[in-house]
């Protein structure tokens, strides 16, 4: 018998949890998405054969949603609203200069450490306490220019601390 | 996370704040489903979330359907621009908005609740199962609730994965089936065949939270409120140019006008009126009321002071509706893209006559032949501000 990946472990225990049915396939690939950082084409070929959906069905949803990637992103993701409450605010620019600079990345590249993605999201309901960021699920508000330099560092401490990059 | 760090600003006195919601879930015990539906259907309540459908004739149509199970669904996937309303509703009333679920299962005739939680809102969720917690401890949702038997309902929270169309109610039980978020064809409504099939009732997290409080204070408090069209309060989630942003009630009819004094932008030069897919209104009409039958909403107030450029406005919410269009349509899908760029052309070139003629047909095309609601409304807020705003454009070369 051949030995079972440990991926494939992973699923047929998120199965187990929410069904192995086609109501079972969001909140499977949102686990996935979140332990792994993002759905690789062999969890979705697991994932398709364990719940019995479609292979281009399984695609089709994770390449749907903005929160899932099929591509690999960096341990915290950075999701800097864009839409309008947030983007006429005048700290805005700033906040996104020093975003820039501070990690040496455009919108939608990764760090080099593999620490953090970059990206830009629509409204994320914040609009009163603009600029505002998600890193991951936590929420980021009032941003300027230093106080992006400090959550960043923060961040990187976290990392730092788990050893899960050379110490900041 | 503390839920209360983002916690924000409260303008005035929340009805929401003086009600109970285990008042009105006890009182609905002892209510029979006829005369928990005729409570609701006096008040006048209608949906919160934007399409303004009156909630006792939902309620009586999902009532009448004779299949099973059938489900409750609260749509908190609050993604138009501009609102917030319901991060504040999810923060510090999450037991009226349970309580008003328990209560429409009561109604229609079912014992499960989905509340559909968007992505950007994951922060909630904690929270969220906490109170759904202490509420099954309490013997006020689960099995036999408050003792009868004859009332069993349960929530469960599905989270949502990052798209503004899932706010589309029938893309949003798309989304809980498994698939991707895009709009079913209407007919059959969510109330006929919903979510796997079933009877579906879906309203907007405000629009349950109204429920217990209707039923404690009567359909008199509640339609003594607002207008004749429109009973009732609501909230307001009122960005941008303003002194006090946050989260304000009032009562539906309330001027343009006397918001914007409240929020401290008496000295506005426009106002977008529900989010990215409403109107933009200029200063010369902020004596208009907010109400179904003049300035609809689902509360998104977005205040713009006298610099801002409105075409740029117009090309970040254009920017918006090409980024959520869910594609499945042609209209929504290219109309966006090509209208974003065609604003972009005319922030540097100005705008002659026979472009604009052809825009204004695009934008009809948009109107009339999208699929759902977001390619229906995507223009809108482009139109409004070019019908008041035109002028600003640069002279157009000769």
């Amino acid at each position: 018998m051949d030995a079972q990946s440990p991926l494939q472990s992973e699923i047929e225990q998120l199965a187990g949890t929410h069904g192995r049915n086609r109501t079972a396939l969001m909140p499977v690939l949102q686990e996935l998405n979140r332990s792994h950082s993002y759905l690789s084409e062999e969890a979705m070929l697991l994932v398709s054969k364990e719940l019995s959906v479609p292979r281009s069905e399984v695609y089709g949803v994770a390449t749907f949603y903005s929160f899932f990637s099929v591509e690999p992103r960096g341990k915290y993701v950075i999701r800097l609203c864009r839409t309008i409450s947030c983007a006429i605010t005048g700290k805005y620019h700033p906040a996104v200069a020093s975003l820039l600079a501070e990690l040496g990345i455009a919108f939608g590249e990764t760090t080099q450490d593999g620490l953090f993605t970059l990206e830009q999201t629509s409204c994320i309901g914040l609009c009163d306490q603009g600029p505002a960021m998600l890193v991951n699920d936590d929420v980021h508000v009032k941003l300027t220019e230093e106080s992006v330099r400090t959550i960043l560092k923060d961040y990187r401490r976290k990392a730092a601390s788990e050893g899960l990059v050379k110490s900041a | 996370m503390d839920v209360k760090t983002v916690h924000g600003f409260v303008g005035n006195e929340l009805s929401f704040a003086g009600a109970s919601a285990d008042a009105g879930l006890k009182l609905a015990e002892t209510m029979d489903a006829d005369a928990l539906i005729a409570k609701v259907s006096a008040s006048g309540l209608r949906g919160r979330g934007g399409a303004g459908f009156p909630m006792g004739m939902k309620w009586k149509f999902a009532r009448a359907e004779t299949r099973d199970p059938k489900y409750i669904i609260c749509n908190a996937d609050e993604g138009e621009p501009g609102t917030f309303k319901d991060r504040l509703i999810l923060t510090d009333f999450a037991d009226l908005v349970f309580a008003g679920m328990a209560i429409a299962g009561k109604a229609v005739g079912a014992e499960k609740g989905i509340l559909y939680l968007r992505a950007e809102y994951a922060w909630l969720r904690a929270h969220l199962e906490e109170v759904l917690e202490r509420r099954r401890k309490a013997g006020l949702l689960g099995g036999a609730i408050l003792g009868n038997k004859a009332f069993s309902f349960d929530i469960e929270i599905r989270m949502g994965a990052g798209a503004y169309i899932c706010g589309e109610e029938s893309a949003l039980i798309e989304s809980l089936e498994g698939k991707r978020g895009e709009a079913r064809n209407r007919m059959p409504f969510p109330v006929q065949s919903g979510y796997l099939g079933l009877p579906t009732v879906v309203n907007n997290v405000e629009t349950f939270a109204w429920v217990p409080c209707i039923l404690e204070k009567g359909p008199e408090w509640f339609s003594s409120m607002g207008t004749e069209k429109s009973p009732g309060a609501r909230l307001f989630s009122v960005s941008g140019d303003c002194k006090r942003p946050g989260i304000y009630e009032y009562p539906f009819g309330v001027s343009l006008r006397q918001l914007l004094k409240d929020v401290g932008a008496e000295n506005a030069k426009a106002v977008q009126v529900g989010g990215a897919s409403g109107v933009c209104v200029p200063a010369a009409q902020f004596d208009r009321k907010l109400a179904f039958e003049d300035l609809a909403t689902g509360g998104s107030i977005i205040v713009f002071g006298q610099e801002r450029d409105m075409f740029a406005v117009a090309e970040n919410f254009q920017h918006f509706f090409a980024e959520e269009s869910c594609g499945q349509c042609v209209p929504c899908r290219i109309g966006n893209v090509r209208l974003h760029e065609a604003i972009g052309r005319m922030r540097q070139n100005g705008l002659d006559a026979k472009t604009e003629q052809t825009l204004r047909q695009l934008a009809t095309t948009m109107q009339t032949a999208s699929k759902c609601g977001l390619g229906q409304s995507s223009p809108n807020a482009f139109l409004s501000i070019l019908d008041s705003f035109a002028g600003e454009l640069p002279a157009g070369k000769a």
